[in-house]
């Protein structure tokens, strides 16, 4: 993606509201035809960057460059971009087929054009012949397919999606991800995509931009941010990891749990406090005494493909995800290959995340903001 | 527990007797024989016929049937626009005050509102050398003012329930905001809107207490007409 | 964050004017009126003679808490019973409940005279079995049942509405949990309903506190409550100052009242408009 041109360019956006920063110094390009999603926690600022591009809000400081052009003053029905509204947004007195002429009526388009177009994106959503229904008699999946086709029926050049499947349930979702990353392919359009659900972040994405507290924590693609994750809170919000308090002793050498390790980076300063992160399934479980650490086992979590196993090593609980079986009490021992630990600089988030000792499912769920919540208004 | 009792039953028709008995009784009086409110004798409708003929009666019905639409189509365009308004007020303080300002005509007595107002008029009246200042001017006033409020909560809730995201979904496809108001939000509204215009022309037809005190004696509705 | 408050401005301001002038400033010739004399000038001579009419503002609160009591009494079990009949009567009597109010107030008034007369229909039919007629206009029992009749309806609806809208699970988990039907009542019921409860008060109380109509059409002058009083004072008296001062006084009561009911039941603001549909 990054050969075609710019076609959005965020320069030093800030936004505060009562008081409360919003966003902090926004930087980010977005390229043609891309599909960006911006992910975070609620509260992120992820939905206030959408709301900015559409023209919703205006930012306290910085710009907005669309092509080149800076738009911060153009009214949002003035630009070139659509959104696809969390909650759909269709206009209920209207039944499918005007709410998707909506805006070719207001391009002032001949009858029989309209009339083609809404067709074609009928089709294109899968809702062929669905044009004289009430919004009220479609189901969630229905709605969310009719604010699509709306949204591209008017050719934006950008669109942008605030959390589009949050209502959905989850089998649907997958379908619908499915479907949103095929449609985005096939007319070539450029997506932003707020979400705050990782996996749909990488499953659709080209570029995430992780958020966190108004500011940008990561710009990469999928597995950049996976198994590179700038900081503690990347690694932590991207997956499950194990996040470990080390001393980078020299390159290619890395201290923590008491140990020196070989790892794979360097260019840090020597004896420099780092963050280790491991991912869970990266970890394998040898027999006790065979490994480079060695714990106890305190829980054992059957989850279909694999065991949840934590493990207490010096106090410090490790998750790991394997197919052996282990037993609660059980002394194991773990080893990690050299590329499996990726050692990030200190941040503001270290020492916050990475260590499994209040673990429950309960806990992540309560952690876990997959409900879709009213953002930042 | 959809089976209701026999009791029940009972108690609910009772009630009903009660709030019907009344005007059961008025209206076989109003086909009496006799001018009499008392006793029946034979059916007639002479009443309705005197009543048509009455030059003053009838005048006093054109008067608060025109009232009634004036003061109901001021107060609806005014208290939908204000509704909007205070519900895009940021500042809670502000809103809420606001809020508070527009219970007082519906928490205050009438006849505090009543006199309240005729103490105003009077007053500008006086201020404004001329003696006889209530008329058909100020018992409008004093409709609208008081039909306001009505006609806010019932808007109210209509634009409350109203996706937000609608309106910004309808600039987003590029209508201009006060196009988009009135091709999206506006239909949304309309039940509250046309159920507040209907309260506010029916409480006007209804009035007495603040009429009493605002009308003057070129302007008399048909309230104070039975009144007297 | 900027937003086009000049929009909002060009909106609001209509209103914003017209409540000003129409209902802040009326409130303020309240005062001005209840601090001055016939020529305007400042002066304490009215407010001092509210004393004169302690006596006419406890009788007004008494009828006034009399009738609203009653309405409570009769219509709490009313909405009760409607609220547990099918869906379709609900509705029907709903309608049936509000269809009075918009009859005009002075008939549903003056139509008493007619039923409660000496000569009246009831007075009739009992002097053909030979007894009366009984005294049944013209007294205190008359003007409370006046009230009760007239806005019986505005402590109905709020009632009803709050028990309609109660859900019926938690009726059944109080039973589940060995509550009795009286019991049911009195421990889920009723807690739920105290926000119907406290609008059906406001909405019958005002009115009937500050009511001169209703008494002087029933009590025929032997009743004298503060708004008979107040009204004289603009229709017959015409002394304004006084009147005004009245007011001053009933409205700063019924603030006060409002005030302490909302304290207890910590009600929404809206609730009480809410139901007049």
């Amino acid at each position: 993606m990054k050969n075609t041109p710019v076609i959005i360019d965020l320069q030093n956006i800030s936004v505060s509201f009562d008081g409360t920063t919003i966003l902090n110094n926004i930087n980010l390009q977005i390229h043609d035809g891309e599909f960006v999603t911006l992910l975070g926690p609620s509260g992120c600022g992820k939905t206030t960057t959408l709301r900015i591009i559409a023209g919703f809000l205006q930012q306290d400081s910085g710009d907005v460059i669309f092509e080149g052009k800076n738009i911060n003053g153009v009214p949002a029905y003035k630009r070139q971009v659509n959104t696809i509204f969390q909650r759909y947004a269709l206009f209920p007195h209207l039944n499918v087929y005007e709410n998707i002429a909506f805006g070719l009526r207001l391009k002032k388009m001949k009858e029989d054009d309209i009339k083609a177009k809404v067709q074609a994106m009928l089709e294109l959503v899968n809702l062929k012949g669905f044009g004289s229904r009430n919004i009220d008699s479609l189901s969630g999946g229905q709605q969310q397919r009719v604010a699509i086709a709306r949204a591209l029926a008017v050719d934006p050049r950008v669109v942008l999606l605030d959390e589009p499947l949050g209502a959905l349930d989850l089998k649907l979702r997958k379908d619908m991800q499915v479907e949103l990353k095929n449609i985005q392919q096939k007319l070539g359009i450029t997506f932003i995509y707020v979400t705050h659900d990782q996996e749909e972040a990488l499953s659709m994405s080209d570029t995430v931009v992780v958020m966190n507290n108004g500011e940008i924590q990561h710009i990469g693609t999928p597995i950049d941010v996976y198994n590179e994750p700038a900081n503690a809170f990347v690694a932590d919000f991207i997956g499950e990891s194990n996040i470990l308090d080390g001393v980078m002793r020299e390159d290619f050498h890395v201290e923590f749990s008491g140990m020196r390790f070989q790892c794979v980076d360097k260019g840090f300063g020597k004896d420099e406090p780092v963050d280790v992160v491991i991912r869970p399934e990266d970890i394998d479980v040898v027999p006790a005494g065979q490994g480079m650490l060695q714990g106890e086992v305190t829980s054992v979590t059957f989850k279909g493909v694999h065991y949840e196993i934590i493990v207490d090593v010096d106090n410090f609980k490790w998750m790991i995800q394997t197919t052996q079986k282990a037993s609660v009490g059980d002394i194991i021992g773990i080893s990690i290959k050299p590329d499996e630990m990726h050692v990030m600089k200190k941040s503001e988030y270290s020492g916050l995340y990475g260590d499994y000792s209040s673990f429950s499912e309960e806990f992540d769920e309560l952690s876990d903001p997959t409900v879709v919540e009213e953002e930042e208004e | 527990m959809t089976k209701t009792s026999k009791l029940a039953k009972l108690y609910i028709a009772l009630i009903f007797a009660f709030l019907y008995a009344p005007m059961a009784v008025m209206t076989v009086f109003s086909f009496n024989g006799s001018a009499s409110t008392y006793k029946m004798s034979g059916f007639s409708t002479q009443w309705y016929l005197r009543l048509f003929n009455d030059e003053v009666t009838m005048n006093a019905l054109k008067n608060t049937i025109i009232l009634a639409v004036v003061s109901a189509a001021i107060a609806t365009a005014m208290g939908t626009l204000a509704t909007i308004g205070i519900n895009s007020m940021r500042n809670k303080r502000l809103r809420s005050g606001v809020m508070s300002v527009t219970n007082i005509p519906m928490m205050n007595p009438e006849i505090v509102t009543g006199i309240s107002m005729m103490l105003l008029f009077v007053f500008a009246g006086t201020m404004l050398g001329r003696k006889d200042s209530l008329g058909f001017a100020t018992i409008l006033i004093a409709h609208v003012t008081f039909q306001l409020p009505y006609v806010i909560l019932s808007v109210m809730p209509k634009l409350r329930q109203t996706d937000s995201r609608i309106y910004e979904a309808a600039q987003d496809l590029g209508c201009h905001p006060l196009k988009a108001f009135f091709k999206v939000v506006f239909p949304q509204i309309l039940p509250g809107i046309v159920s507040g215009a209907l309260m506010a022309f029916t409480l006007s037809l209804d009035d007495f207490i603040i009429s009493y005190f605002t009308n003057g004696p070129a302007f008399q509705t048909l309230p104070i007409h039975i009144s007297r | 964050m900027k937003r086009s408050s000049l929009a909002q401005k060009i909106i609001n301001a209509p209103y914003i004017l017209w409540a000003a002038l129409f209902v802040i400033a009326p409130l303020i010739m309240v005062l001005y009126y209840a601090l001055t004399d016939s020529t305007g000038a400042f002066s304490l001579d009215s407010v001092k003679q509210i004393g004169d009419y302690g006596g006419t503002f406890i009788l007004s609160i008494s009828y006034g808490a009399v009738a609203t009591l009653i309405s409570l009494v009769i219509a709490y079990p009313f909405a009760y019973f409607l609220a547990h009949t099918k869906a379709n009567f609900q509705r029907m009597s709903v309608m049936l409940v509000m269809l009075p109010m918009w009859m005009s107030f002075l008939i549903r008034t003056y139509s008493w005279i007619t039923i409660l007369g000496e000569s009246g229909v009831i007075n009739s039919a009992l002097g053909k079995i030979g007894i009366g007629p009984l005294p049944l206009l013209n007294n205190g029992g008359a003007v409370i049942l006046g009230m009760v009749y007239n806005f019986l309806p505005y402590m109905i609806l709020p009632l009803y509405t709050i028990m309609a809208k109660m859900d019926v699970r938690l009726i059944e988990a109080a039973q589940d949990l060995g509550c009795g039907k009286l019991q049911v009542i009195r421990k889920v019921v009723f807690p739920l309903s105290v926000p119907g409860i406290a609008s059906g008060i406001t909405m019958v109380f005002v009115p009937c506190v500050s009511t001169f109509y209703i008494t002087q059409k029933l009590g025929g002058g032997q009743v004298n409550l503060i708004g008979d009083v107040i009204e004289a004072q603009f229709q017959t008296a015409n002394n304004y100052n006084l009147g005004a001062a009245l007011s001053l006084v009933l409205m700063v009561m019924i603030l006060i009242c409002l005030g302490v009911l909302n304290y207890f039941t910590d009600s929404d603001d809206e609730v009480n408009g809410g139901v007049l549909v």
